[in-house]
């Protein structure tokens, strides 16, 4: 896990280039004038505001990073016919249930992201994360962490928490080095 | 052309929301009715963006990518109010539908 | 054919609304009343965006960009006053 940038000026590259892109698709333009102030508010925004907050880890692996999300859209897709399909059949037949799959990542972010990407796919909505993390005592020791979620359709509990672990939390893992 | 392209994702889109909203009407209790507007009405309005992109590009002169905004923004923050709705309800105890497997998971905070 | 196309979409998205509506009415529960006003908020920027769409003018981008972003901080504010009873600690 990588927590200090590569350069002072440009502390968190990744939020300096979204902001770039969201400045320019706002204006819905590519000339210079709106080039040269996206570049300025894209390196002095995340300046300023970098001291306030806690340091997020970056990431590492950027190519990776990218194909991960192309997949995730892709999972997207295919999710979303298959949840349409179990909405309009009948109801009856659908098994709901909660279950709970054993985290490897340690940092809250890269958890945030694995827990946003379980909401967008197959089925599944997470629900909360195990222990809660304002129940911990001050100096205790942070053990193993849980994701709960729940399940619309719930066939081989194992299968898909194999499925969550190996598709989209090892990637991470890589992409973040944690 | 992009006619016809327009007309297909507006009707992909529509019956998305649509079914995001029946989803919501028809399951039986609380976490099986969240499934619905966390996915389908996000893939239902990710589709409906697009079509106002194709259709906004080829009516006014040059692209217009700016619609893509409120995907990505509905993207990001559709799981974040799905989280906040269940961990509420989680809260306030409310009651699964019978044959629910997997409710001892829950812990108590 | 792209106005038939238009009319049958906003039609959709009518009935969206009605069957939103009718969850908010009958709840049972206050998170069910949430998540419809939430979903009613997802549609309602459907529905603006068809209407620019309809008019052939892209104004109302903005619009429907401010009621995404108000209709999550409110969601996420009714959610934490439900947990905590308390929005800002």
């Amino acid at each position: 896990m990588r927590l200090e940038a590569r350069f002072r000026w440009l502390p968190t590259p990744f939020r300096s280039v979204l902001l770039f892109i969201v400045w320019l698709l706002l204006n819905n333009s590519v000339s210079p004038g709106h080039l040269f102030l996206a570049a300025f508010f894209a390196i002095t925004i995340p300046w300023i505001t970098f001291p306030f907050r806690d340091p997020q880890p970056l990431i590492v692996r950027p190519g990776l990073a990218f194909r991960h999300l192309l997949l995730v859209l892709y999972d997207i897709v295919t999710a979303n016919l298959q949840v349409a399909l179990l909405i309009l059949g009948p109801t009856k037949k659908l098994r709901p249930g909660f279950i709970k799959v054993p985290l490897d990542l340690s940092h809250e972010m890269p958890i945030t992201i694995l827990a946003s990407t379980v909401s967008l796919t197959p089925g599944t909505v997470s629900a909360e994360v195990y222990p809660i993390p304002e129940s911990l005592e001050e100096d205790e020791e942070i053990q193993q962490r849980y994701l709960l979620i729940h399940v619309l359709d719930l066939a081989d509990e194992q299968a898909l928490i194999n499925t969550i672990k190996q598709r989209y939390e090892a990637p991470l893992k890589e992409i973040f080095r944690c | 052309m992009s006619e016809w392209i327009v007309s297909i994702l507006l009707l992909i889109g529509g019956c998305f929301i649509l079914i995001g909203s029946i989803g919501l009407v028809k399951m039986p209790d609380f976490f099986m009715r969240l499934h619905g507007p966390t996915k389908a009405t996000t893939l239902g309005m990710a589709s409906l963006l697009i079509a106002a992109m194709v259709y906004f590009s080829y009516t006014h002169d040059g692209i217009s990518v700016k619609e893509i905004l409120i995907s990505i923004f509905l993207l990001i923050t559709a799981p974040i109010s799905g989280y906040m709705l269940i961990k509420s309800a989680i809260h306030h105890k409310l009651r699964a539908k019978d044959g629910t497997k997997g409710l001892d998971n829950i812990e108590e905070d | 054919m792209l106005d038939t196309v238009f009319l049958i979409v906003f039609a959709m998205i009518a009935i969206s609304l009605l069957l939103n509506l009718w969850r908010l009415i009958v709840g049972p529960s206050v998170p069910d009343r949430i998540l419809a006003l939430d979903t009613m908020f997802i549609n309602t920027i459907a529905l603006i965006i068809l209407y620019g769409m309809s008019m052939g003018t892209d104004l109302y981008f903005e619009a429907a960009l401010l009621i995404a972003m108000l209709g999550f901080v409110s969601t996420v504010a009714v959610c934490k006053y439900l947990l905590r009873g308390d929005i800002i600690e």
